[in-house]
């Protein structure tokens, strides 16, 4: 009796099992069918590499491990790339997508620098994170000194630290505004809007119009999770709004001002009225997601979604542009500089093929690939200038939306702690837009900044 | 103790040398789990006591130095962290609540005599078999407020008038991570209440029936009592994993500052902002925290019994 009764229950716990890990498995093709969708890898071959042959003959097979992209089509980029490079060199990449979330992924870094870890060879670095990862990056002055002339000088000097080359440009970032051009015509709009009462005004009306036919739709869309993203969003509130940067450049702490309290109250406002409750959140995926189902009027994201919302089966494909970011009633638009670097490690065993690696992914060719397939923004001015270029594949690089003024997070004065800073940043707004007044919010956030300054 | 010491009183030379030999022999066997658990648990634990006493950080430029009782001073007034000990407590004591009453109930079901009990068994555990990252996943997923399916069904049973936001809305948030927690882990509790019951002998009842007793005295008299072994165990463990909870949080909420527990703040102040020393600090009030619900439960089994 008792041995039936355990047989019974050990063969329901197998039988359990077996069902979760089918239920597990669906839903996890579920999630990659979801990212497929996302970027549909376009018909381009990788550049070859130049000068192959010298490479293979000192470094083929080695191993180097790539810590990449995971963002939109970041992978299947990488993916593309490393295989051609393989294919050319002999020298095998382990490509590792890097934690979406540019927090999660420099905690990831600086566990590995700290341990010493050989493990990373090569990854790929945000804009703010030179500063507190050059002791642990090889100078690539010698090696790649040349070719970081074709660079623009703005970010190569973001990525000399004490004289020292410790990244290379790869892609730049800015943040724009997409819209749908045909609501905004079925709804009587002429142009995008240009300050931030007027995108709410248009999208609280477009959102109650398409309502009635779609009730999953919503007037904006942002990245409102509480992460890196939300401080590079909040930035451009504040600075477009005369809020200033959280940390001007001298290193005082300005967050607790009237106009960001403003601003940041508008935004408060708005949750849940003309964009989703949900939108707090969102992370670069979600947002995306929603405007290529066609369920947004307007969208603020990076460069990288253009060519996804562009994609075949993108339901918003031909319907939409893009613009600068609106801006405050008093102010002017601006855009949160983003973009990646690519840095060899300073543990890694294999820094010469590391450094070749590197080599080819910064160079024209490549840059010119990301753009076309990816639509990131190529870090030499040479590509971006190129008119026809331009025309032909992106349209986001006009003059009207990439000229745009630049706001800069407070990377440089908070040097290491830029990580902890921009913690207490997000969810500071984070409570901001999740109900709580800007007025009880912002003093806390002024002293926590103050801590760190000092 | 004190009847072996009277009835054997045997001195330690008397002991031959077979006795000796086998103890030597039961220390070599034990040696190496005993290692095992120096390596992975002593080791870490007493390296993060020395830690906490630190000021270790990643990256850090200038060698580590001992603070002493300073990383515990700057603790005390933490209220981040004191907000993530009373979220943590009210996680616990919701979903440790629901999910003995639900799997006492459960359990009690499962162990009566029907058909298809096997399959109702096997039916029951699935939640429980489920990564806790894939189901959080699927639930963030089935709450989303412009396509969860929660809020299509609730719309169409017309309890919820517009979508609502579940996760995102501080109001329902804790709730919401509460039923996925719930309904993940009922089953197991379900489990090991049910382990419990399979082992009381069928003759108790028998007699109590043939004594005239009815279903509730039953179940007062026999199964509560006999029981008890089984729903301290269950409590105890549910009890200390909820207060560990990170998982299910760190997937609805990541960062989000409202909805923080002890895990997911200890994580971010060592991983996210590099503060070993401060970070192995809350690692320590963690452990202090939990060791004081255990001692709550084994002292009240204590008394109980005595």
């Amino acid at each position: 009796m008792k041995g039936n009764r355990r047989r019974g229950l050990t063969l329901a716990t197998i039988l359990a099992a077996a069902l979760a890990l089918v239920v597990g498995l669906n839903a996890a093709s579920a999630g990659t069918a979801h990212a497929k969708k996302a970027t549909a890898t376009k018909a381009m071959k990788a550049p070859k590499v130049p000068n192959a042959k010298a490479i293979r003959a000192k470094y083929k097979g080695q191993t180097i491990t790539f810590v990449g992209d995971s963002v939109g089509g970041g992978h299947q980029r990488d993916m593309a790339l490393s295989k051609q490079f393989t294919k050319d060199t002999g020298i095998k990449v382990k490509v590792v997508p890097h934690p979406a979330a540019s927090d999660a992924s420099y905690s990831q870094l600086a566990r590995a620098f700290s341990t010493h870890s050989s493990s990373i060879d090569v990854a790929m670095v945000d804009v703010v994170w030179p500063g507190s990862f050059a002791p642990f990056l090889v100078n690539l002055k010698p090696a790649l000194g040349k070719q970081a002339k074709i660079h623009a000088a703005g970010i190569v000097k973001n990525d000399t630290v004490g004289g020292k080359l410790v990244a290379m440009p790869w892609f730049g970032d800015y943040g724009m505004l997409y819209y749908r051009t045909d609501l905004l015509k079925k709804y009587g709009y002429s142009k995008p809007p240009t300050t931030w009462p007027q995108l709410f005004a248009m999208a609280k009306k477009i959102q109650a119009g398409e309502r009635a036919s779609n009730p999953n739709f919503s007037g904006f869309v942002f990245q409102g999770n509480a992460y890196e993203g939300l401080t590079c969003n909040a930035l451009e509130w504040l600075a477009s709004s005369g809020g200033g940067t959280f940390i001007d450049s001298k290193g005082k702490v300005t967050i607790n001002n009237k106009n960001a309290r403003n601003i940041l109250n508008l935004f408060r406002s708005q949750i849940g009225v003309s964009t989703p409750r949900g939108v707090t959140t969102y992370q670069e995926g979600e947002t995306h997601t929603a405007f290529i189902d066609g369920n947004a009027a307007f969208m603020r994201n990076w460069p990288y979604a253009y060519s996804l919302a562009q994609a075949k089966d993108s339901k918003v494909k031909g319907k939409f542009a893009v613009a600068p970011l609106p801006h405050g009633t008093r102010g002017h638009s601006v855009a949160t500089v983003g973009g990646w670097q690519l840095a060899v490690s300073k543990y890694s065993k294999h820094k010469g093929a590391a450094i070749e690696f590197v080599r080819y992914m910064t160079s024209m060719p490549v840059e010119k690939f990301d753009t076309i397939t990816n639509s990131n923004v190529p870090t030499i001015p040479a590509l971006a200038k190129d008119k026809a270029f331009v025309k032909k594949y992106a349209p986001y690089l006009s003059p009207a939306t990439a000229n745009v003024p630049r706001a800069t997070r407070p990377s440089s004065v908070l040097g290491t702690k830029y990580n902890e800073g921009s913690k207490d940043i997000y969810q500071a707004v984070s409570r901001i837009l999740n109900g709580t007044p800007a007025q009880d919010v912002l003093p806390g956030l002024q002293s926590q900044l103050q801590a760190l300054v000092k | 103790m004190a009847s072996v010491a009277t009835t054997a009183p045997r001195p330690r030379r008397r002991r031959t040398k077979l006795q000796r030999r086998q103890t030597r022999i039961a220390w070599l066997l034990l040696l190496p789990s005993l290692a095992v658990v120096a390596g992975v648990a002593l080791y870490p634990l007493g390296r993060t006591i020395y830690e906490s006493f630190t000021n270790q950080e990643f990256l850090a430029l200038s060698p580590t130095r001992w603070v002493g009782l300073a990383n515990y001073r700057e603790l005390i007034h933490d209220t981040l962290f004191i907000d993530s000990i009373w979220e943590t407590i009210k996680f616990t004591l919701i979903t440790v609540g629901f999910e003995f009453a639900l799997g006492l109930v459960i359990a009690l079901v499962v162990n009566s005599r029907f058909r298809g009990r096997g399959v109702m068994r096997a039916v029951m555990l699935v939640p429980w078999a489920i990564p806790t990252v894939v189901a959080a996943q699927m639930w963030k997923w089935m709450l989303d407020d412009t396509f969860g399916v929660i809020n299509d069904l609730f719309m169409r049973l017309h309890l919820i008038a517009r979508p609502h936001a579940w996760i995102a809305d501080p109001s329902t948030s804790l709730a919401s991570v509460c039923a996925v927690d719930i309904w993940k882990t009922t089953p197991f509790v379900a489990l090991l209440l049910l382990a419990g019951l399979q082992v009381i002998p069928e003759d108790l009842y028998e007699a109590a029936k043939v004594d005239g007793a009815n279903v509730l005295q039953q179940f007062r008299r026999i199964t509560l009592p006999l029981l008890k072994p089984a729903i301290l165990v269950t409590l105890i463990f549910r009890t200390l994993d909820a207060l560990r909870v990170f998982d299910v949080f760190y997937v609805f909420f990541g960062n989000r500052p409202d909805t923080q527990t002890m895990a997911i703040y200890d994580q971010s102040t060592i991983v996210g902002d590099g503060h070993v020393g401060y970070g192995s600090a809350v690692s320590v009030a963690i452990f202090a925290i939990i060791a004081i619900f255990v001692v709550i439960y084994v002292t009240l089994n204590r008394v109980r019994e005595a």
